[in-house]
């Protein structure tokens, strides 16, 4: 007993308090930027490893991004990473960063389902489905609960079964061997339901984009409410991207 | 019977591995292997050219820290007798190449899908269908769990056989992670592509797996690594074992209802990766290791932090620990649960934690050393002998103080980084290479071979879950089902990396 309060005491208060605002330390890669430089676009939009640089009008697509950085280091004029960690979005479009735009990516509150506020704007049950996914994006999920980032503060938590859920968080680019239990799970989980994809590899493919060993058809039949980019989504980009979906008013 | 020998990331003429006829091949390799357990196979797999299957077989010798290389054509279709029913390392390997090339192995005793590849030969297979072991009683039941799990985990079915609480037989049915991995390899020839590529092998393994692609990509195209890229590569292996295996016991803690355990663990994984961001950008360290390069150079104030790191870790950790092994509640629920037999192991081929958990030493770190090991610090694997959950806590906690030390050595002596350049990588015409690492969970086995034109015909990974699923399976024999879940976390095995 004695022990255990020392040990308590010895940890002090590890929570973040405010994970809307927290710093995340070192040289994150979040959000680009993008300046009006004049480079070699030609060999800018050939570096990137999953073709998410593109022309005319020159942008990135984060939702295609791997966030190697290798843009930014071989083009430091042109391209720089913030330590943004926000996100996630209800618009795919609005993963694209165009030059010299440097406005924070959010979620749109008009476009956002009108019973979601109400019904899980306190309390939101997820079940996770791996399809694919490396494990770093699940690793970073459930860091999400852990006692610095703590989630389940805001009533938001990882369930066992897609019965008790209000909707569901994909990981990875989904492979044929997932994509029927995919679809059951799914199927499983109640009315109203909101499917969010966690990581590049669920909102592109990233690097498995072309793959034959991937069946992406289950996206095209379904409306996505959150894309949350990242590879893997750090914790604090998930927490606020579900945060603003089920909470920002209009 | 001949064979080539070579040391871990050297570079070979492909002409120059020996080709005999099949009964020559088993019957040699196995003579290898017979009554040597510090011998074993680290790769098995096959190469298709036509309707031709060329096989190759890689002995390690961990003494000699020599690696045994073979070969031998098949026609597409054969039926031969398997290397399985003398030596049950064979068993995966076995499964993959019938699996993809149609080999029929006539005496193989398991001769099951292995990962339901996109590749297989049989294209009407569905991972629906496997055909999962059955006990015909009244008395026995069935459990299913998965492909979906109850946690934040990867996928892959679970078919229990229990007698009321008891399990006699677990299967464990993998392959719904698969992704195409070695293909890809082949199709995408950019070196940033392939870098990705191995990066998502297994998210929680990416310094291993990055290390093993670089250390190889670097011997096929004769370049040198310089000091400064061993350093690095040796460093970030060290810390990746530290923040996983802090992981692991955070989820142990869970999986037994300890909460304080679970929070401060949990919590002492966070400075770790959090490191890793500061120093690359990336808590996991995608982006950190590359072949030729380090994009983020390691200086006097990364080395200060870090040490100031492990100093507030440390005396957390050591309280925490202590008090955790001190519990009879914790203690009651770990020891002797799951055991695997140091015989057990040594069938079935276990790597890494898996095996040094029953006094089987296999640790690539001493055995075949790479990037600053045996230079900086000769390192000496931790074992213990009891086989259960309780060992493999142990040999996380042991490991955990052993890669701190290991850390603070090299960073006494830090290179000179420079600025990171791209070179030109030309791979060696009709080359093999292979490359071990020790990987957090065990030894991580790549091979790549290249055609008359330098590119890569094959590039073959393997993970070091190939070989220690099947003693999750063995360990929770007997035991309660409800001793599962601890049983899975202290292995904690890898789906993707297996699936690839």
């Amino acid at each position: 007993m004695f022990e255990n309060i020392k040990i308590l005491w010895h940890q002090g208060k590890q929570f973040i308090p405010d994970v809307t605002k927290a710093k995340v330390p070192g040289i994150f890669r979040g959000r680009p930027v993008i300046s009006k430089a004049h480079v070699d676009e030609g060999s800018l939009i050939e570096l990137c490893p999953t073709k998410a640089i593109s022309n005319n009008p020159f942008c990135i697509d984060l939702g295609k991004c791997t966030f190697c950085g290798e843009c930014a280091i071989q083009f430091p004029e042109k391209i720089k990473f913030t330590t943004d960690y926000k996100l996630g979005t209800n618009i795919r479009e609005r993963l694209f960063i165009y030059e010299d735009i440097d406005s924070p990516i959010e979620v749109n509150p008009l476009l956002v389902r009108k019973e979601i506020h109400r019904l899980f704007g306190n309390s939101l049950k997820l079940r996770q489905v791996s399809a694919g996914g490396d494990n770093s994006n699940e690793w970073e999920l459930t860091a999400s609960n852990n006692v610095q980032f703590d989630m389940s503060r805001f009533g938001i938590d990882f369930v066992a079964s897609p019965r008790h859920a209000d909707g569901i968080v994909i990981t990875g680019p989904i492979t044929k061997n997932m994509a029927e239990p995919l679809q059951r799970c799914y199927d499983a989980v109640p009315e109203p339901k909101i499917i969010i994809l966690a990581g590049t590899d669920a909102i592109s493919g990233g690097i498995f984009a072309d793959s034959p060993a991937i069946d992406r058809s289950f996206l095209n039949n379904h409306f996505i409410d959150l894309f949350i980019p990242g590879n893997p989504v750090h914790p604090l980009t998930f927490i606020n991207a579900v945060l603003d979906f089920t909470r920002k008013k209009k | 019977m001949n064979y080539l020998t070579l040391y871990n990331n050297q570079t070979v003429s492909v002409k120059d591995i020996p080709e005999h006829g099949y009964d020559v091949f088993l019957e040699g390799n196995l003579q290898l292997l017979k009554n040597r357990p510090e011998r074993h196979c680290v790769n098995y797999f096959g190469v298709k050219n036509n309707r031709e299957i060329r096989i190759y077989c890689c002995i390690a010798d961990d003494l000699t820290h020599k690696i045994y290389v073979s070969s031998c054509v098949l026609e597409e279709g054969s039926s031969i007798a398997s290397f399985t029913v003398q030596n049950h390392n064979f068993e995966k390997f076995e499964r993959e190449i019938h699996e993809n090339f149609d080999i029929n192995f006539t005496d193989h005793p398991w001769l099951k899908p292995y990962r339901f590849a996109n590749n297989k030969y049989n294209k009407d297979l569905n991972v629906g269908d496997y055909p999962f072991y059955k006990v015909e009683s009244d008395e026995l039941h069935e459990v299913g769990v998965g492909p979906i799990h109850a946690g934040i985990i990867e996928p892959g079915h679970f078919r229990f056989i229990c007698n009321g609480e008891q399990i006699m037989h677990l299967e464990i049915q993998l392959g719904y992670q698969h992704r195409g991995i070695e293909e890809l390899f082949i199709q995408k020839s950019k070196l940033i592509e392939r870098v990705t590529l191995v990066e998502n092998i297994a998210g929680d393994t990416t310094v291993g797996h990055t290390t093993a692609f670089s250390n190889l990509y670097e011997s096929l195209c004769e370049t040198s690594t310089s000091d400064a890229l061993n350093f690095s590569r040796t460093l970030a292996q060290e810390l990746e074992r530290i923040a996983i295996h802090t992981g692991d016991l955070a989820a142990i803690c869970a999986d037994i209802a300890y909460q304080l355990g679970n929070a401060v663990f949990g919590r002492l994984r966070t400075p770790i990766v959090n490191f890793f961001q500061e120093w690359g950008g990336n808590r996991l360290a995608k982006g950190l290791i590359r072949p030729g390069k380090i994009n983020f150079p390691f200086d006097e104030a990364l080395a200060k932090r870090l040490l100031e790191l492990f100093k507030a870790y440390e005396s957390d950790f050591n309280e925490m620990v202590e008090e955790f092994f001190s519990l009879p509640s914790v203690l009651s629920r770990i020891e002797r649960t799951g055991i695997v037999t140091y015989d057990e192991v040594l069938e079935i081929g276990t790597v890494g934690i898996s095996a040094r958990m029953s006094g089987l030493s296999r640790d690539i770190r001493l055995s075949h050393p790479c990037n600053l090991y045996g230079n900086t610090f000769i390192h000496e694997p931790l074992l213990k002998h009891h086989g259960d959950v309780f060992s493999r806590v142990q040999l996380r906690r042991d490991e955990i103080r052993q890669s701190i030390e290991y850390c603070k050595k090299l960073l006494e002596n830090i290179p000179q980084f420079h600025k990171p350049e791209n070179i030109l990588f030309v791979p060696g015409e009709e080359k093999f290479t292979l490359s071990l690492v020790e990987g957090w969970r065990g030894e991580i086995c790549h091979c790549a071979i290249t055609d008359g034109e330098g590119n890569l015909k094959t590039y073959k990974i393997k993970d070091p879950s190939h070989h220690n699923w099947m003693a999750l399976a063995q360990s929770v024999r007997n035991n309660e089902i409800s001793d599962f879940p601890i049983c899975n976390k202290s292995f904690n095995l890898s789906y993707c990396g297996h699936d690839l």
